[in-house]
Protein backbone atom coordinates (compact mmCIF):
# COMPACT_ATOMS: atom_id res chain seq x y z
CA UNK A 1 0.00 0.00 0.00
CA UNK A 2 1.29 3.32 -0.40
CA UNK A 3 1.84 5.25 2.22
CA UNK A 4 0.84 8.28 1.44
CA UNK A 5 -2.33 7.29 -0.49
CA UNK A 6 -5.24 9.40 1.59
CA UNK A 7 -7.52 7.43 3.77
CA UNK A 8 -10.89 8.15 1.25
CA UNK A 9 -10.74 8.92 -2.40
CA UNK A 10 -13.88 9.68 -3.96
CA UNK A 11 -13.02 9.83 -7.59
CA UNK A 12 -15.56 10.56 -10.26
CA UNK A 13 -17.91 9.35 -7.86
CA UNK A 14 -21.63 9.75 -9.55
CA UNK A 15 -25.44 9.10 -7.76
CA UNK A 16 -28.49 9.08 -9.35
CA UNK A 17 -32.24 8.31 -8.03
CA UNK A 18 -34.52 6.80 -10.84
CA UNK A 19 -33.32 9.29 -13.55
CA UNK A 20 -32.19 12.35 -11.55
CA UNK A 21 -28.12 12.95 -11.29
CA UNK A 22 -27.82 14.18 -7.40
CA UNK A 23 -23.78 13.49 -7.46
CA UNK A 24 -22.02 14.47 -11.11
CA UNK A 25 -18.91 12.89 -10.73
CA UNK A 26 -16.97 14.98 -8.29
CA UNK A 27 -13.49 14.16 -6.80
CA UNK A 28 -12.92 14.47 -2.99
CA UNK A 29 -9.79 13.08 -0.18
CA UNK A 30 -9.67 12.83 2.97
CA UNK A 31 -5.83 11.88 4.27
CA UNK A 32 -5.60 9.41 7.38
CA UNK A 33 -5.88 12.33 10.68
CA UNK A 34 -7.30 15.00 8.91
CA UNK A 35 -10.85 16.93 9.74
CA UNK A 36 -12.65 17.89 6.52
CA UNK A 37 -16.16 19.37 5.56
CA UNK A 38 -18.26 19.23 2.74
CA UNK A 39 -20.44 22.42 2.50
CA UNK A 40 -22.85 23.53 0.09
CA UNK A 41 -26.80 24.12 0.07
CA UNK A 42 -29.65 22.10 0.64
CA UNK A 43 -30.12 19.84 -2.73
CA UNK A 44 -26.59 20.00 -3.36
CA UNK A 45 -25.87 15.88 -3.23
CA UNK A 46 -23.91 16.53 -0.12
CA UNK A 47 -25.70 13.57 1.96
CA UNK A 48 -25.84 11.63 -1.11
CA UNK A 49 -21.99 11.66 -1.37
CA UNK A 50 -21.85 10.74 2.22
CA UNK A 51 -24.55 8.21 2.06
CA UNK A 52 -22.51 6.60 -1.04
CA UNK A 53 -19.58 6.24 0.83
CA UNK A 54 -21.34 4.83 3.69
CA UNK A 55 -22.24 1.85 1.81
CA UNK A 56 -25.86 3.15 1.87
CA UNK A 57 -26.56 3.67 -2.18
CA UNK A 58 -25.37 1.90 -5.45
CA UNK A 59 -22.45 3.39 -7.04
CA UNK A 60 -19.78 1.92 -9.12
CA UNK A 61 -16.75 -0.02 -7.30
CA UNK A 62 -13.87 2.25 -8.36
CA UNK A 63 -15.60 5.51 -7.07
CA UNK A 64 -14.74 5.30 -3.47
CA UNK A 65 -11.46 3.82 -2.31
CA UNK A 66 -10.74 3.38 1.68
CA UNK A 67 -7.19 2.74 2.65
CA UNK A 68 -6.91 2.13 -1.16
CA UNK A 69 -9.22 -0.62 -1.71
CA UNK A 70 -11.97 -0.23 -3.59
CA UNK A 71 -15.73 -0.19 -1.32
CA UNK A 72 -18.24 1.61 -3.92
CA UNK A 73 -21.45 0.09 -3.26
CA UNK A 74 -20.31 -1.98 -0.63
CA UNK A 75 -22.90 -3.04 1.63
CA UNK A 76 -22.99 -0.67 4.66
CA UNK A 77 -22.46 -3.47 7.47
CA UNK A 78 -19.39 -4.60 5.83
CA UNK A 79 -18.07 -1.14 5.65
CA UNK A 80 -18.17 -0.65 9.16
CA UNK A 81 -16.01 -3.85 9.86
CA UNK A 82 -13.32 -1.85 7.66
CA UNK A 83 -13.55 1.36 10.07
CA UNK A 84 -16.14 2.87 8.45
CA UNK A 85 -18.56 4.76 11.10
CA UNK A 86 -21.69 6.75 9.94
CA UNK A 87 -23.87 9.39 12.32
CA UNK A 88 -26.72 9.07 10.04
CA UNK A 89 -28.76 12.34 9.34
CA UNK A 90 -31.57 13.38 12.08
CA UNK A 91 -29.07 11.33 14.02
CA UNK A 92 -31.03 7.28 13.65
CA UNK A 93 -30.80 6.82 17.60
CA UNK A 94 -32.64 3.70 18.70
CA UNK A 95 -35.00 5.82 20.49
CA UNK A 96 -37.26 2.91 22.31
CA UNK A 97 -33.48 1.80 23.99
CA UNK A 98 -31.39 2.89 26.45
CA UNK A 99 -28.11 5.11 26.30
CA UNK A 100 -26.66 1.84 27.61
CA UNK A 101 -28.01 -0.05 24.71
CA UNK A 102 -27.42 2.34 22.14
CA UNK A 103 -23.83 2.41 22.62
CA UNK A 104 -23.75 -1.50 23.15
CA UNK A 105 -25.34 -1.89 19.57
CA UNK A 106 -22.84 0.87 18.40
CA UNK A 107 -20.31 -1.86 19.49
CA UNK A 108 -22.34 -4.78 17.60
CA UNK A 109 -19.45 -5.98 15.31
CA UNK A 110 -16.80 -5.92 18.27
CA UNK A 111 -16.29 -9.14 20.39
CA UNK A 112 -13.46 -7.97 22.98
CA UNK A 113 -15.51 -6.97 25.64
CA UNK A 114 -12.96 -5.56 27.93
CA UNK A 115 -11.85 -3.12 24.88
CA UNK A 116 -15.11 -2.31 25.01
CA UNK A 117 -16.14 -1.68 27.79
CA UNK A 118 -12.48 1.21 28.16
CA UNK A 119 -14.07 3.05 25.07
CA UNK A 120 -17.83 3.03 26.59
CA UNK A 121 -15.94 4.85 29.78
CA UNK A 122 -14.35 6.97 27.49
CA UNK A 123 -17.08 7.97 25.85
CA UNK A 124 -18.67 8.67 28.77
CA UNK A 125 -15.30 11.03 29.19
CA UNK A 126 -16.36 12.58 26.36
CA UNK A 127 -20.24 13.14 26.98
CA UNK A 128 -20.84 13.13 30.84
CA UNK A 129 -24.36 14.26 30.41
CA UNK A 130 -24.85 10.41 28.61
CA UNK A 131 -23.29 8.83 31.41
CA UNK A 132 -26.34 10.42 34.00
CA UNK A 133 -28.76 9.24 31.71
CA UNK A 134 -27.86 5.61 31.21
CA UNK A 135 -30.44 3.73 31.96
CA UNK A 136 -33.06 6.78 29.92
CA UNK A 137 -34.69 5.60 26.75
CA UNK A 138 -32.79 7.47 24.14
CA UNK A 139 -36.12 9.27 22.79
CA UNK A 140 -36.38 11.07 25.84
CA UNK A 141 -33.40 12.73 25.50
CA UNK A 142 -33.21 16.46 24.09
CA UNK A 143 -31.92 17.02 20.50
CA UNK A 144 -28.62 17.51 21.15
CA UNK A 145 -27.89 14.72 23.74
CA UNK A 146 -29.27 12.53 20.67
CA UNK A 147 -26.70 13.94 18.70
CA UNK A 148 -24.12 12.91 21.20
CA UNK A 149 -25.47 9.94 21.79
CA UNK A 150 -25.21 9.08 17.64
CA UNK A 151 -21.41 10.04 17.57
CA UNK A 152 -21.02 8.30 20.58
CA UNK A 153 -22.80 4.97 19.55
CA UNK A 154 -20.30 5.16 15.97
CA UNK A 155 -17.05 5.77 17.99
CA UNK A 156 -18.56 2.45 19.69
CA UNK A 157 -17.44 0.69 16.44
CA UNK A 158 -14.09 2.17 16.68
CA UNK A 159 -14.32 3.88 13.64
CA UNK A 160 -10.94 5.05 11.35
CA UNK A 161 -13.03 7.22 9.29
CA UNK A 162 -16.33 8.99 11.24
CA UNK A 163 -18.76 10.19 8.91
CA UNK A 164 -21.26 12.98 10.14
CA UNK A 165 -24.27 14.26 8.37
CA UNK A 166 -25.30 17.37 9.30
CA UNK A 167 -24.64 17.30 13.21
CA UNK A 168 -26.37 20.41 13.81
CA UNK A 169 -29.06 20.07 12.18
CA UNK A 170 -32.47 20.99 14.29
CA UNK A 171 -30.45 22.20 17.08
CA UNK A 172 -29.93 25.36 19.01
CA UNK A 173 -26.31 27.25 18.47
CA UNK A 174 -25.20 27.10 21.52
CA UNK A 175 -25.77 23.18 21.39
CA UNK A 176 -23.92 23.02 17.74
CA UNK A 177 -21.10 24.85 18.93
CA UNK A 178 -20.69 22.22 21.42
CA UNK A 179 -21.02 19.38 19.04
CA UNK A 180 -18.26 20.75 17.21
CA UNK A 181 -16.12 21.07 20.09
CA UNK A 182 -16.43 17.01 20.80
CA UNK A 183 -16.01 16.23 16.66
CA UNK A 184 -13.31 18.47 16.83
CA UNK A 185 -12.11 16.16 20.44
CA UNK A 186 -12.75 13.36 18.80
CA UNK A 187 -10.52 13.99 15.62
CA UNK A 188 -8.06 14.97 17.82
CA UNK A 189 -8.03 11.72 19.51
CA UNK A 190 -6.75 10.43 16.11
CA UNK A 191 -10.24 9.69 14.30
CA UNK A 192 -10.54 11.41 10.69
CA UNK A 193 -13.79 13.03 10.12
CA UNK A 194 -15.65 14.06 6.97
CA UNK A 195 -18.93 16.18 8.26
CA UNK A 196 -21.39 17.27 5.47
CA UNK A 197 -22.65 20.56 6.99
CA UNK A 198 -25.19 23.16 6.04
CA UNK A 199 -23.33 25.68 8.58
CA UNK A 200 -20.85 26.27 6.31
CA UNK A 201 -19.26 29.33 9.10
CA UNK A 202 -18.75 26.70 12.01
CA UNK A 203 -17.76 23.70 9.84
CA UNK A 204 -14.89 25.72 7.99
CA UNK A 205 -13.71 27.53 11.56
CA UNK A 206 -13.07 23.50 13.05
CA UNK A 207 -12.08 21.85 10.11
CA UNK A 208 -8.81 21.60 8.01
CA UNK A 209 -9.94 21.40 4.61
CA UNK A 210 -13.78 22.16 3.20
CA UNK A 211 -15.07 21.02 -0.62
CA UNK A 212 -18.24 22.94 -1.29
CA UNK A 213 -20.79 21.45 -3.39
CA UNK A 214 -23.15 22.51 -6.17
CA UNK A 215 -26.16 20.95 -7.87
CA UNK A 216 -24.25 17.75 -7.84
CA UNK A 217 -20.47 19.24 -8.28
CA UNK A 218 -17.72 20.14 -6.04
CA UNK A 219 -17.53 24.12 -7.03
CA UNK A 220 -14.46 24.45 -4.85
CA UNK A 221 -11.88 23.16 -2.71
CA UNK A 222 -8.80 24.18 -0.47
CA UNK A 223 -7.78 24.92 3.27
CA UNK A 224 -10.89 25.95 5.69
CA UNK A 225 -9.00 29.62 6.13
CA UNK A 226 -8.86 30.07 2.63
CA UNK A 227 -12.46 29.18 2.12
CA UNK A 228 -13.45 31.29 4.61
CA UNK A 229 -11.76 34.62 2.84
CA UNK A 230 -13.04 33.27 -0.38
CA UNK A 231 -15.07 36.24 -1.63
CA UNK A 232 -17.15 33.89 -3.43
CA UNK A 233 -18.10 31.26 -0.37
CA UNK A 234 -18.66 34.66 1.80
CA UNK A 235 -21.24 36.16 -0.07
CA UNK A 236 -23.05 32.71 -1.08
CA UNK A 237 -22.76 30.19 2.39
CA UNK A 238 -21.39 32.82 4.99
CA UNK A 239 -24.28 35.73 4.44
CA UNK A 240 -21.35 38.53 4.02
CA UNK B 1 -30.31 -14.36 56.89
CA UNK B 2 -32.83 -16.83 56.96
CA UNK B 3 -35.12 -14.51 55.27
CA UNK B 4 -32.56 -14.03 53.04
CA UNK B 5 -31.62 -17.60 52.49
CA UNK B 6 -36.16 -18.27 51.81
CA UNK B 7 -35.90 -15.16 49.22
CA UNK B 8 -32.65 -16.86 47.40
CA UNK B 9 -34.63 -20.98 47.40
CA UNK B 10 -37.74 -19.12 46.35
CA UNK B 11 -38.20 -18.89 42.68
CA UNK B 12 -36.37 -22.68 42.55
CA UNK B 13 -39.84 -23.67 45.03
CA UNK B 14 -42.00 -21.98 42.25
CA UNK B 15 -40.55 -23.81 39.63
CA UNK B 16 -41.00 -26.92 41.09
CA UNK B 17 -44.36 -26.51 42.40
CA UNK B 18 -45.16 -25.03 38.39
CA UNK B 19 -43.85 -28.21 37.44
CA UNK B 20 -45.86 -30.26 39.78
CA UNK B 21 -49.16 -28.15 38.58
CA UNK B 22 -47.91 -29.03 35.07
CA UNK B 23 -47.45 -32.76 35.21
CA UNK B 24 -50.77 -33.19 36.95
CA UNK B 25 -52.91 -31.24 35.12
CA UNK B 26 -53.53 -33.38 32.41
CA UNK B 27 -55.09 -36.17 34.73
CA UNK B 28 -57.11 -33.52 36.74
CA UNK B 29 -58.61 -32.27 33.44
CA UNK B 30 -59.09 -35.67 32.41
CA UNK B 31 -61.36 -36.03 35.36
CA UNK B 32 -63.75 -33.42 33.94
CA UNK B 33 -63.55 -34.37 30.20
CA UNK B 34 -60.99 -35.60 27.76
CA UNK B 35 -62.61 -32.53 25.65
CA UNK B 36 -60.12 -30.48 28.32
CA UNK B 37 -57.10 -32.21 27.60
CA UNK B 38 -58.18 -31.69 23.92
CA UNK B 39 -58.57 -28.29 24.21
CA UNK B 40 -55.24 -28.06 26.51
CA UNK B 41 -53.39 -29.20 23.37
CA UNK B 42 -54.42 -26.83 21.52
CA UNK B 43 -54.18 -23.92 23.32
CA UNK B 44 -50.02 -25.25 24.11
CA UNK B 45 -50.46 -25.47 19.82
CA UNK B 46 -51.21 -22.45 19.62
CA UNK B 47 -48.75 -21.16 22.20
CA UNK B 48 -45.58 -22.71 19.77
CA UNK B 49 -46.98 -21.06 16.53
CA UNK B 50 -47.42 -17.41 18.72
CA UNK B 51 -43.72 -18.26 19.81
CA UNK B 52 -43.02 -18.76 16.06
CA UNK B 53 -44.65 -15.97 15.14
CA UNK B 54 -43.22 -13.31 17.49
CA UNK B 55 -39.80 -14.07 16.16
CA UNK B 56 -40.82 -12.56 12.80
CA UNK B 57 -43.54 -9.98 14.42
CA UNK B 58 -42.28 -9.25 18.29
CA UNK B 59 -38.30 -9.64 17.65
CA UNK B 60 -37.57 -8.36 14.13
CA UNK B 61 -40.77 -5.80 14.05
CA UNK B 62 -42.11 -7.47 10.46
CA UNK B 63 -45.65 -7.74 10.54
CA UNK B 64 -46.94 -11.00 9.14
CA UNK B 65 -50.40 -11.76 8.34
CA UNK B 66 -49.84 -14.90 6.90
CA UNK B 67 -48.21 -16.35 9.26
CA UNK B 68 -50.92 -19.47 9.41
CA UNK B 69 -49.01 -20.72 5.88
CA UNK B 70 -46.20 -22.19 7.51
CA UNK B 71 -48.36 -24.07 9.79
CA UNK B 72 -50.36 -25.40 6.98
CA UNK B 73 -47.07 -26.30 5.08
CA UNK B 74 -45.83 -28.53 8.42
CA UNK B 75 -49.20 -30.07 8.63
CA UNK B 76 -49.42 -31.10 4.99
CA UNK B 77 -45.27 -32.07 4.70
CA UNK B 78 -46.57 -34.55 8.24
CA UNK B 79 -49.86 -35.73 6.44
CA UNK B 80 -48.64 -36.33 3.07
CA UNK B 81 -45.64 -38.71 4.41
CA UNK B 82 -47.77 -40.68 6.71
CA UNK B 83 -50.83 -41.33 5.78
CA UNK B 84 -52.67 -43.74 3.07
CA UNK B 85 -52.66 -40.59 0.81
CA UNK B 86 -48.94 -41.83 -0.57
CA UNK B 87 -49.76 -45.18 0.86
CA UNK B 88 -46.30 -43.77 3.01
CA UNK B 89 -46.33 -44.31 7.01
CA UNK B 90 -42.32 -42.26 7.35
CA UNK B 91 -41.43 -42.24 11.12
CA UNK B 92 -42.47 -38.48 12.51
CA UNK B 93 -38.66 -38.16 13.49
CA UNK B 94 -38.06 -37.96 9.80
CA UNK B 95 -41.10 -35.90 8.72
CA UNK B 96 -41.12 -33.44 11.62
CA UNK B 97 -37.50 -32.36 11.09
CA UNK B 98 -38.35 -32.27 6.69
CA UNK B 99 -41.20 -30.24 7.65
CA UNK B 100 -39.79 -27.41 9.63
CA UNK B 101 -36.86 -27.24 6.42
CA UNK B 102 -39.33 -27.19 3.97
CA UNK B 103 -41.84 -24.58 5.74
CA UNK B 104 -38.18 -22.24 6.76
CA UNK B 105 -37.89 -22.57 2.71
CA UNK B 106 -41.15 -20.85 2.30
CA UNK B 107 -40.17 -18.31 4.48
CA UNK B 108 -37.20 -17.38 2.75
CA UNK B 109 -39.21 -17.43 -0.75
CA UNK B 110 -41.68 -15.32 1.83
CA UNK B 111 -39.33 -13.20 2.98
CA UNK B 112 -36.51 -12.53 0.12
CA UNK B 113 -39.05 -10.74 -2.20
CA UNK B 114 -40.33 -8.86 0.75
CA UNK B 115 -37.26 -7.44 2.21
CA UNK B 116 -37.93 -3.51 1.22
CA UNK B 117 -41.13 -3.67 2.51
CA UNK B 118 -42.36 -2.33 5.57
CA UNK B 119 -45.35 -1.84 7.62
CA UNK B 120 -48.90 -2.12 6.05
CA UNK B 121 -47.18 -2.74 2.64
CA UNK B 122 -45.22 -6.17 4.39
CA UNK B 123 -48.40 -7.17 5.62
CA UNK B 124 -50.64 -7.10 2.29
CA UNK B 125 -47.95 -9.31 1.11
CA UNK B 126 -47.77 -11.58 3.44
CA UNK B 127 -52.05 -11.75 4.02
CA UNK B 128 -51.90 -12.71 0.02
CA UNK B 129 -48.94 -15.25 0.54
CA UNK B 130 -51.21 -17.03 3.06
CA UNK B 131 -53.78 -17.29 1.49
CA UNK B 132 -52.26 -18.47 -2.09
CA UNK B 133 -50.75 -21.14 0.06
CA UNK B 134 -53.81 -21.95 1.21
CA UNK B 135 -55.56 -22.41 -2.53
CA UNK B 136 -52.82 -23.90 -3.50
CA UNK B 137 -53.73 -26.50 -0.77
CA UNK B 138 -57.33 -26.15 -1.57
CA UNK B 139 -56.70 -26.72 -5.83
CA UNK B 140 -53.93 -29.37 -5.75
CA UNK B 141 -56.11 -32.25 -6.23
CA UNK B 142 -56.36 -31.91 -10.46
CA UNK B 143 -54.90 -32.99 -12.50
CA UNK B 144 -52.85 -35.23 -9.83
CA UNK B 145 -54.34 -35.44 -6.93
CA UNK B 146 -52.04 -34.11 -4.08
CA UNK B 147 -53.17 -32.36 -1.00
CA UNK B 148 -56.86 -33.98 -1.94
CA UNK B 149 -58.46 -30.70 -2.19
CA UNK B 150 -61.15 -29.23 0.31
CA UNK B 151 -61.49 -33.46 1.60
CA UNK B 152 -58.75 -33.06 3.29
CA UNK B 153 -56.60 -35.81 4.08
CA UNK B 154 -57.37 -38.06 7.10
CA UNK B 155 -55.84 -41.18 8.95
CA UNK B 156 -52.94 -39.36 9.46
CA UNK B 157 -50.79 -41.84 11.41
CA UNK B 158 -50.60 -40.70 15.08
CA UNK B 159 -46.56 -40.56 16.54
CA UNK B 160 -45.23 -43.95 17.26
CA UNK B 161 -41.94 -44.53 18.81
CA UNK B 162 -41.24 -48.54 18.70
CA UNK B 163 -44.71 -50.25 19.63
CA UNK B 164 -45.43 -46.43 22.05
CA UNK B 165 -48.38 -45.08 20.20
CA UNK B 166 -49.13 -41.41 21.11
CA UNK B 167 -52.67 -42.50 19.54
CA UNK B 168 -53.29 -44.97 21.98
CA UNK B 169 -54.23 -45.25 25.53
CA UNK B 170 -51.91 -47.25 27.63
CA UNK B 171 -51.78 -48.14 31.13
CA UNK B 172 -48.28 -46.49 32.78
CA UNK B 173 -47.50 -46.79 36.25
CA UNK B 174 -50.93 -47.52 37.05
CA UNK B 175 -52.38 -44.79 35.23
CA UNK B 176 -54.31 -44.69 31.95
CA UNK B 177 -52.79 -42.67 29.81
CA UNK B 178 -55.16 -41.69 26.99
CA UNK B 179 -53.87 -40.37 23.21
CA UNK B 180 -54.06 -36.76 24.31
CA UNK B 181 -52.31 -36.94 27.93
CA UNK B 182 -49.50 -38.67 25.33
CA UNK B 183 -49.60 -35.53 23.51
CA UNK B 184 -49.98 -32.87 26.38
CA UNK B 185 -46.48 -33.75 27.77
CA UNK B 186 -44.99 -34.20 24.13
CA UNK B 187 -46.28 -30.48 23.53
CA UNK B 188 -45.26 -29.61 27.19
CA UNK B 189 -41.69 -30.79 26.10
CA UNK B 190 -41.54 -29.56 22.80
CA UNK B 191 -42.93 -25.83 24.39
CA UNK B 192 -40.18 -25.99 26.90
CA UNK B 193 -37.80 -26.35 24.51
CA UNK B 194 -39.16 -23.71 22.00
CA UNK B 195 -38.91 -21.43 25.21
CA UNK B 196 -35.66 -22.15 25.95
CA UNK B 197 -34.19 -21.57 22.08
CA UNK B 198 -36.29 -18.10 21.86
CA UNK B 199 -35.22 -16.98 25.10
CA UNK B 200 -31.37 -17.87 24.13
CA UNK B 201 -32.23 -16.00 20.63
CA UNK B 202 -33.37 -13.10 22.41
CA UNK B 203 -29.87 -12.33 24.46
CA UNK B 204 -28.20 -13.26 21.62
CA UNK B 205 -26.24 -10.98 18.73
CA UNK B 206 -29.20 -12.43 16.52
CA UNK B 207 -31.70 -10.84 19.22
CA UNK B 208 -29.96 -7.44 19.22
CA UNK B 209 -29.64 -6.93 15.73
CA UNK B 210 -33.18 -7.70 15.31
CA UNK B 211 -34.17 -5.22 18.07
CA UNK B 212 -32.40 -2.76 16.26
CA UNK B 213 -33.32 -3.51 12.83
CA UNK B 214 -37.26 -2.92 14.54
CA UNK B 215 -36.10 0.18 15.97
CA UNK B 216 -34.30 2.12 12.35
CA UNK B 217 -33.51 0.07 9.76
CA UNK B 218 -30.75 2.44 8.33
CA UNK B 219 -29.65 2.96 11.51
CA UNK B 220 -29.17 -1.17 12.16
CA UNK B 221 -27.06 -1.32 8.42
CA UNK B 222 -24.53 1.38 10.18
CA UNK B 223 -24.44 -0.58 13.28
CA UNK B 224 -22.48 -3.10 10.81
CA UNK B 225 -25.73 -5.30 10.93
CA UNK B 226 -26.56 -7.27 7.75
CA UNK B 227 -30.04 -6.79 8.06
CA UNK B 228 -31.27 -8.66 4.83
CA UNK B 229 -29.72 -11.86 6.68
CA UNK B 230 -31.10 -10.91 9.81
CA UNK B 231 -34.53 -10.20 7.93
CA UNK B 232 -34.54 -13.76 6.27
CA UNK B 233 -32.99 -15.46 9.84
CA UNK B 234 -36.33 -14.08 11.51
CA UNK B 235 -38.49 -14.98 8.31
CA UNK B 236 -36.71 -18.59 8.17
CA UNK B 237 -37.14 -19.63 12.24
CA UNK B 238 -40.39 -18.30 12.63
CA UNK B 239 -41.53 -20.73 9.89
CA UNK B 240 -39.82 -23.42 10.92
CA UNK B 241 -41.38 -23.05 14.73
CA UNK B 242 -44.53 -22.79 12.54
CA UNK B 243 -43.72 -26.03 10.47
CA UNK B 244 -43.36 -27.99 13.72
CA UNK B 245 -46.52 -26.97 15.65
CA UNK B 246 -48.24 -28.17 11.55
CA UNK B 247 -46.47 -31.16 11.74
CA UNK B 248 -47.78 -31.89 15.68
CA UNK B 249 -51.10 -31.00 15.26
CA UNK B 250 -51.44 -33.09 11.72
CA UNK B 251 -50.97 -35.93 13.91
CA UNK B 252 -52.65 -35.25 17.08
CA UNK B 253 -55.73 -34.70 15.06
CA UNK B 254 -55.21 -37.29 12.33
CA UNK B 255 -57.47 -35.31 9.77
CA UNK B 256 -56.39 -31.89 8.30
CA UNK B 257 -58.41 -29.47 5.68
CA UNK B 258 -57.07 -26.23 4.11
CA UNK B 259 -60.08 -24.96 6.21
CA UNK B 260 -57.97 -25.41 9.20
CA UNK B 261 -55.81 -22.68 7.88
CA UNK B 262 -57.59 -19.44 6.49
CA UNK B 263 -56.58 -16.00 7.49
CA UNK B 264 -58.67 -16.10 10.71
CA UNK B 265 -56.13 -18.00 11.97
CA UNK B 266 -53.54 -16.32 11.66
CA UNK B 267 -54.98 -13.39 12.92
CA UNK B 268 -56.00 -15.16 15.49
CA UNK B 269 -52.22 -15.78 16.34
CA UNK B 270 -51.31 -12.29 15.69
CA UNK B 271 -53.68 -11.49 18.29
CA UNK B 272 -52.17 -13.60 20.61
CA UNK B 273 -48.90 -12.15 20.54
CA UNK B 274 -50.30 -8.56 20.71
CA UNK B 275 -52.46 -9.65 23.40
CA UNK B 276 -49.89 -11.15 25.44
CA UNK B 277 -47.01 -8.35 24.47
CA UNK B 278 -44.98 -8.03 21.11
CA UNK B 279 -41.35 -9.51 22.27
CA UNK B 280 -42.16 -11.32 25.30
CA UNK B 281 -42.01 -14.54 25.46
CA UNK B 282 -44.12 -14.64 28.65
CA UNK B 283 -46.27 -12.73 27.91
CA UNK B 284 -47.17 -14.26 24.35
CA UNK B 285 -47.47 -17.72 25.36
CA UNK B 286 -49.98 -15.95 28.19
CA UNK B 287 -51.75 -14.23 24.94
CA UNK B 288 -52.51 -17.78 23.62
CA UNK B 289 -53.62 -19.27 26.33
CA UNK B 290 -55.83 -16.71 27.13
CA UNK B 291 -57.42 -16.43 23.81
CA UNK B 292 -57.46 -20.28 23.46
CA UNK B 293 -59.31 -20.92 27.18
CA UNK B 294 -60.81 -18.20 27.55
CA UNK B 295 -63.44 -18.48 24.39
CA UNK B 296 -63.79 -22.40 24.97
CA UNK B 297 -64.46 -21.25 29.08
CA UNK B 298 -67.48 -18.86 27.41
CA UNK B 299 -68.27 -21.93 24.81
CA UNK B 300 -69.14 -23.90 28.19
CA UNK B 301 -71.10 -21.27 30.44
CA UNK B 302 -73.06 -19.31 27.85
CA UNK B 303 -75.22 -21.67 26.84
CA UNK B 304 -76.40 -23.31 30.00
CA UNK B 305 -76.38 -19.77 31.81
CA UNK B 306 -78.89 -18.74 28.73
CA UNK B 307 -81.40 -21.69 29.59
CA UNK B 308 -81.49 -21.22 33.36
CA UNK B 309 -81.77 -17.01 32.54
CA UNK B 310 -84.52 -17.64 30.17
CA UNK B 311 -85.10 -20.96 29.12
CA UNK B 312 -83.90 -20.90 25.65
CA UNK B 313 -80.61 -19.90 23.96
CA UNK B 314 -81.52 -16.61 22.32
CA UNK B 315 -77.80 -15.40 21.33
CA UNK B 316 -75.80 -18.14 19.77
CA UNK B 317 -72.61 -18.74 22.01
CA UNK B 318 -70.10 -18.13 18.90
CA UNK B 319 -71.47 -14.64 18.37
CA UNK B 320 -71.14 -14.15 22.16
CA UNK B 321 -67.38 -14.92 21.97
CA UNK B 322 -66.87 -12.79 18.76
CA UNK B 323 -68.64 -9.91 20.48
CA UNK B 324 -66.39 -10.81 24.03
CA UNK B 325 -63.15 -11.09 21.71
CA UNK B 326 -63.76 -8.31 19.85
CA UNK B 327 -64.56 -5.96 23.25
CA UNK B 328 -61.25 -7.24 24.68
CA UNK B 329 -58.81 -6.68 21.99
CA UNK B 330 -60.55 -2.49 21.89
CA UNK B 331 -60.05 -2.31 25.70
CA UNK B 332 -56.78 -3.75 25.51
CA UNK B 333 -55.42 -1.27 22.76
CA UNK B 334 -56.76 1.61 25.07
CA UNK B 335 -55.68 0.53 28.32
CA UNK B 336 -52.69 -1.63 27.64
CA UNK B 337 -51.63 -0.84 24.20
CA UNK B 338 -48.40 -3.08 24.41
CA UNK B 339 -49.93 -5.77 25.62
CA UNK B 340 -50.67 -7.62 29.17
CA UNK B 341 -47.09 -8.39 30.18
CA UNK B 342 -44.74 -5.56 27.87
CA UNK B 343 -41.33 -6.25 27.13
CA UNK B 344 -40.02 -3.35 28.00
CA UNK B 345 -39.09 -4.50 31.77
CA UNK B 346 -37.02 -7.62 29.33
CA UNK B 347 -35.08 -4.38 27.44
CA UNK B 348 -33.66 -3.36 30.86
CA UNK B 349 -32.43 -6.29 32.01
CA UNK B 350 -30.96 -7.10 28.76
CA UNK B 351 -29.18 -3.32 28.89
CA UNK B 352 -27.60 -4.39 32.45
CA UNK B 353 -26.49 -7.37 31.37
CA UNK B 354 -25.10 -6.02 27.78
CA UNK B 355 -23.22 -2.85 28.69
CA UNK B 356 -22.44 -2.95 32.56
CA UNK B 357 -18.84 -1.85 33.49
Amino acid sequence: MNARAPLLQVTGLAVSYGGIKAVKGIDLEVASGEMVCLIGANGAGKTSTLKAIAGLLPVARDSIRFESEPIGGRPAFELVRRGLALVPEGRGVFSQLTVDENLAMGAYIRRDHAEIRRDLDNIFDLFPRLKERRQQTAGTLSGGEQQMLAIGRALMSRPRLLLLDEPSMGLAPLVVARIFEIITEVARQGVTVLVVEQNARLALQRCDRGYVMESGVVTLHDTASALLDNDQVRKAYLGE
Amino acid sequence: MMKLDLSARLPWIGIVLVALALAVLPFALAGIGTTWVRITNLALLFALLALGLNIVVGFAGLLDLGYIAFYAVGAYVYALLASPQFGLHLPFWAIIPLGALVACIFGVLLGAPTLKLRGDYLAIVTLGFGEIIRIFLNNLSQPVNITNGPQGISRIDSFRLGDFDFGKSEMLFGLNFSGPIKYYYLLLLVLIVIIVVNMRLQHSRIGRAWEAIREDEVAARAMGIDTTRMKLLAFAMGASFGGIAGGIFSSMQGFISPESFVLVESIMVLAMVVLGGMGNIWGVILGALLLSFVPELLRHTIEPLQRSLFGRSIVEPEVVRMLLFGLALVLMMLYRPAGLLPSAVRRRELARKSVEP
